[in-house]
């Protein structure tokens, strides 16, 4: 490190100044001149048809501006919200791709649809009249199921998906797979479900829209991950108006965890409705509607089947799955469970042959796409489950089985059935490191503690690898994106020497002011107060793509670096020309250019200023000025890995499963702020650890959200959680220029499946064999009963 | 939520006057029930009649055998009082586990005991204690003031003033929570005082009931062990996402175990 708050220092968060004293600016903060407020009529039904909107009574209500339908969206043009991602089946064919009007047309699939919106001068009025608003429903035949979706006769979403198939896909090689299995001394198998979850930011989605007529000129506040994105499809897609008449702003933004990536109706409605009423117009979801409207996560059936030969080498995988897409296709859910699912399932681990089929699958229900860890929490999830299964079956130890197969240090770079090629890992160092951190040797010792106790001890683990900052952008557009996945900066040099960077990812809780800031204190040695990092809108920063997928440092910081390069470069001119040296004798450091082996030197700041103030300056060769742009478009995923291991104890009486310890060995790369990544481990691993135990959106057959409220839904708490161990053993990215892979999904993707494995193992005894997440105390208390009345029997 | 009257009454008798002659008025102590399903237009009365400002409903008395608490008293405040934690520590403690710190700051017990849900927690300290309901024209025995859901012996209008803990020799509450909302999915309330043993759940069923059988077993023997082979009937347990009532009624003798085991 060549400065104190440079790469790998642990300096506090510049941006939680203003969170902490209350002074961040959020999308509900922002008040326009002459604001009116919407509020949305959407269907109680999860499929119903619509014969009519009657909006007479609301029209006629106090403050009401305009009560707007899809006939009023349809009259005007709007486009239907897109799909960012396009998946072909098997045998060629593109997905369905139904239509997604931002009101409801003629039908309503799910509950939650907007029919209508409401728009009037208060909020209270707004919501009055929208309980006015006379809708005509008759319900349909609904399936808010996805095991009942893929029944032969299931009722249909959708006309254009029989059977409710988006698309059938496919990926590995069936032949060599089943030659695999055709010389395996044992096959396990496992049925599994991945629970679907809600995303619950702490903050809900909303959205201010303001039309200026005067100037044509549209304006978005909106909660975005990815403002640019935003644009990019209201421009092209949904309201149509060129680029530079549409700005969207995403101020602070309260957590995301993938839900903010897409492009929601409300975004486009918002400003058409300012267009039609001449006020701006302002929504803010309230939390049962956040429940109801934000894409799910998860949401998987599938059966894995793996061989092994007799020694317990892995020889091949074969993986079905079926994976709710919900009603409408989100932003980017056909990617999920395909390259970003299926690519995924070789893990850590040498395996010969791999083959997986994909059906996604259409339900009355709201969509499901990108959530923390996106499709890699479902395949850790399955393979270490699997794993876990074949350990028990064949009567091998759980770690040495794994290490058995974790692919060796020296077998990098290394190419999976499954289309990825890993550039680097060391999962031995990162297994080592876990099992030492968690003392498992002592293991045994804590489990006759707890029996003692009357507690149930289980010990669980998973290694896991995942793939971050996807990419690059050819790749993925062979694979269907309809996106590049490169990332943008502008670093801007004032005279004095302070640094202002213009990123095109965007923070929602992730520390970007901070840690970017450190990144031009290391490279160019000036203070992170001199430094300010500016985010969130199109009118300010390059077009860039935002923030998910664990992309940010490694994809956003590697641009910010690119562009610091050129400064340095650019520097080295000016500071040849004012010590009157060669440009090949300049070197840069500690914030210094200095004449090689002397102590001739110009500060950062002089430079800075010469180029501002070109008095001296060599004019001929050089432009004034001292602001560089880039763009990086990254040659390969990133793959951080590592080991998560879990303790649990259960109340047998109860079933109540405490989670006793959780230690953790990750391999995210080089670490800019080691506090900022421990933070991020710790919120990945509490959401999975609330998958595993706590969370679910369960929709009823009808399509019915039934714990859509706080009452019901279960969210983790800190007094759910123990302290982790979190661990780091660095093996730096070989493919970026700052060694980065990324860590804000880590926790959620390998944690689940070593809390069930913990489960499991604690159960055991009795002779449990499964358990589905999350594992309520009723589910683990039924899994002993049913297991006591078989021993019984 | 609708526009509604406000008042802020400064004695028991015009409170109770001004519900009287409202038409849809409700008494408002913490709030902490009332005022979420306003928010959700779940209730809409045409007139709150505030009860913060009446000197007087937030006192804590020990008066020999008993210790009255105002109906006004807040969670936090019953659960911090050295008077209750000396006198009922069970009493205390069941306090400072309601919902959470925010909820235990404004709700009231007046406010719990009011609207009867029937997974609150004091109903169970009630029925357990052999508590009076004291209001303003008259006292309920807590035997029979719990009728079913949200209902209670209260006449239209009626407002709780205080509740009359009898001061037992020994109890315990012991609840297993609802993960989300931290009610009582099952809280079992556990006394030895000087009419006999008395054992009370909450969250079980459509309100708090009293079981007959563990109170004749642990009659016999105050211990854990006395309630092994004690069932609790499912049939009229609540039945939900949570806990099936198969799952109620296990966890009914398992708390009530706990219970046995904590009594101090």
């Amino acid at each position: 490190m060549s400065n104190a708050q440079g790469i790998g220092a642990a300096v506090k968060r510049k941006e939680d100044r203003r969170f902490l004293v209350g002074k961040g600016q959020y999308t509900d903060d922002v008040t326009l001149p002459n604001q009116s407020y919407a509020v949305f009529v959407r269907s109680p039904y999860g499929h119903a048809k619509v014969n009519g909107v009657d909006a007479k009574a609301a029209l006629a209500a106090p403050g009401v501006l305009a009560v707007l339908t899809g006939a009023d969206v349809a009259a005007d043009g709007l486009g239907g919200i897109p799909c960012g991602w396009l998946v072909k089946s098997k045998d060629g064919s593109p997905m369905v791709e139904p239509p997604h009007p931002a009101l409801a047309q003629g039908k309503v699939r799910h509950v939650g649809d907007p029919v209508a919106m409401v728009i009037a001068s208060t909020k209270a009025a707004a919501k009055a009249a929208a309980a006015l608003v006379e809708v005509d429903y008759e319900p349909l035949p609904a399936v808010g199921l996805l095991a009942n979706a893929i029944v032969p006769g299931a009722p249909q979403v959708w006309d254009e998906a029989p059977g409710n198939v988006c698309f059938d896909w496919h990926i590995g090689d069936p032949a060599t797979t089943d030659a695999a299995f055709a010389k395996a001394a044992h096959v396990v198998e496992l049925d599994l479900v991945n629970n679907r979850v809600a995303p619950n930011p702490m903050e809900p989605r909303a959205a201010n829209g303001n039309f200026d007529g005067a100037n044509d000129q549209y304006t978005l506040y909106t909660t975005s991950q990815n403002p640019h994105l935003t644009r990019l499809l209201l421009a092209a897609f949904t309201l149509k108006v060129p680029e530079h008449k549409l700005r969207v702003i995403a101020p602070d933004v309260g957590g995301g965890f993938g839900s903010k990536i897409f492009h929601y109706a409300e975004e486009l409605l918002v400003l058409w409705a300012s267009r039609r009423v001449g006020r701006p117009v302002k929504w803010t979801s309230d939390r049962m509607e956040a429940f109801q409207t934000d894409a799910h996560g998860r949401d998987h059936i599938s059966n894995a089947k793996l061989a092994l030969d007799a020694s317990g080498k892995f020889l091949g995988l074969r993986v079905h799955t079926y994976a709710a897409m919900g009603a409408y296709l989100s932003t980017f859910a056909p990617a999920v469970p395909t390259y970003l699912y299926a690519t995924l399932l070789s893990g850590p681990y040498d395996f010969p042959a791999i083959y997986a089929e994909v059906k996604a699958i259409f339900t009355n229900t709201v969509a499901v796409d990108a959530y923390r860890g996106a499709g890699r929490p479902e395949a850790t999830y399955l393979l270490e489950r699997l794993v876990e299964k074949a350990a028990r079956q064949l009567g091998m130890d759980r770690v040495e089985l794994r290490r058995k197969n974790l692919i060796r240090a020296d077998q990098f770079p290394y190419q999976t059935q499954v289309a990825l090629q890993y550039d680097i890992g060391d999962y031995q160092a990162t297994l080592d490191l876990a099992l030492k951190e968690a003392n498992y040797a002592g293991y045994a010792a804590r489990a006759a503690a707890s029996q003692a106790n009357g507690k149930l001890r289980g010990f669980g683990m998973s290694t896991y690898i995942e793939a971050c900052g996807i990419a690059p952008s050819a790749l993925v557009g062979a694979l269907g994106a309809r996106a590049g996945l490169y990332e943008a900066a502008n670093v801007r040099v004032h005279p004095t020497g302070s640094v202002t960077v213009f990123t095109g990812t965007h923070s929602h809780g992730q520390g970007h002011e901070t840690t970017f800031a450190q990144l031009i204190a290391d490279r160019l040695g000036v203070s992170t107060d001199q430094v300010e990092v500016v985010h969130g809108d199109t009118d300010r920063i390059p077009f860039g793509m935002g923030t998910y997928g664990s992309r940010s440092a490694s994809v956003g910081g590697s641009a910010i670096v690119k562009a610091l390069d050129k400064i340095v470069d650019k520097g080295k001119k000016i500071a040849a020309h004012l010590l009157e040296a060669s440009v090949a004798d300049i070197e840069f450091k500690d914030g210094q250019y200095r004449v090689v082996g002397t102590d001739r030197v110009k500060a950062f700041g002089e430079v800075a200023f010469a180029a501002y103030v070109p008095h001296n300056y060599p004019i001929e060769t050089v432009e004034p000025g001292l602001e560089e742009s880039a763009f990086y478009d990254p040659k390969n995923f990133t793959f951080p890995g590592g080991t998560h291991l879990v303790e649990v104890e259960i109340d047998p009486d109860t079933g109540v499963v405490e989670v006793a310890s959780v230690t953790i060995a990750d391999d995210v790369g080089v670490i800019i702020n080691p506090m900022i990544v421990d933070g991020q481990a710790h919120g990945g691993l509490a959401q999975g650890i609330g998958q595993a135990l706590l969370e679910e959106a369960v929709y009823d057959a009808e399509g019915q959200l039934t714990n859509g409220t706080y009452m019901g839904y279960c969210m983790p708490r800190a007094a759910d959680l123990p302290n982790f161990k979190v661990g780091n053993h660095v093996t730096a990215c070989t493919h970026n220029p700052l060694g980065i892979k990324g860590v804000g999904e880590v926790g959620a993707i390998g944690v689940p499946p070593a809390v069930i494995n913990a489960v499991l193992d604690a159960l055991a005894p009795l002779g449990v064999t499964d358990i589905s997440m999350p594992a309520t105390p009723e589910k683990v208390w039924r899994a002993i009963q049913a297991a006591k009345a078989g021993k019984g029997a | 939520m609708k526009d509604f009257e406000f008042h802020r009454p400064a004695t028991v008798k015009d409170a109770v006057a001004l519900v009287a002659g409202t038409s849809g008025a409700k008494y408002l102590g913490g709030g902490q029930s009332l005022l979420p399903v306003m928010k959700l237009d779940l209730a809409e009365p045409a007139a709150l009649v505030s009860l913060a400002r009446i000197p007087g409903l937030a006192d804590i008395r020990v008066d020999g055998g008993t210790i009255a608490i105002g109906a006004l008293c807040t969670h936090d405040q019953v659960a911090r009082s050295p008077e209750v934690a000396k006198a009922i520590p069970a009493l205390a403690e069941l306090a400072g586990h309601i919902g959470d710190a925010q909820v235990r700051n404004r709700g009231t017990l007046g406010g719990s005991v009011a609207h009867a849900d029937p997974a609150a927690d004091y109903p169970a300290a009630l029925l357990g204690l052999g508590a009076t309901v004291v209001t303003d024209r008259g006292a309920h025995a807590a035997d029979g003031y719990f009728k079913g859901l949200f209902e209670t012996a209260l006449a239209d209008g009626e407002l709780v003033t205080a509740v009359r803990f009898p001061v037992p020799r020994r109890a315990a509450y012991v609840k297993f929570a609802h993960r989300a909302s931290k009610y009582a999915v099952v809280g079992v309330f556990v006394a030895e005082t000087t009419a006999g043993v008395r054992v009370a759940i909450t969250g079980a069923g459509a309100t708090v009931f009293r079981s007959t059988a563990m109170e004749a077993a642990l009659t016999a023997s105050m211990t854990p062990g006395a309630l092994d082979g004690i069932t609790v009937p499912p049939d009229d347990l609540n039945n939900d996402a949570e806990a099936s009532a198969e799952y109620r009624a296990h966890l009914c003798v398992v708390m009530a175990k706990r219970a046995v085991a904590a009594l101090r």
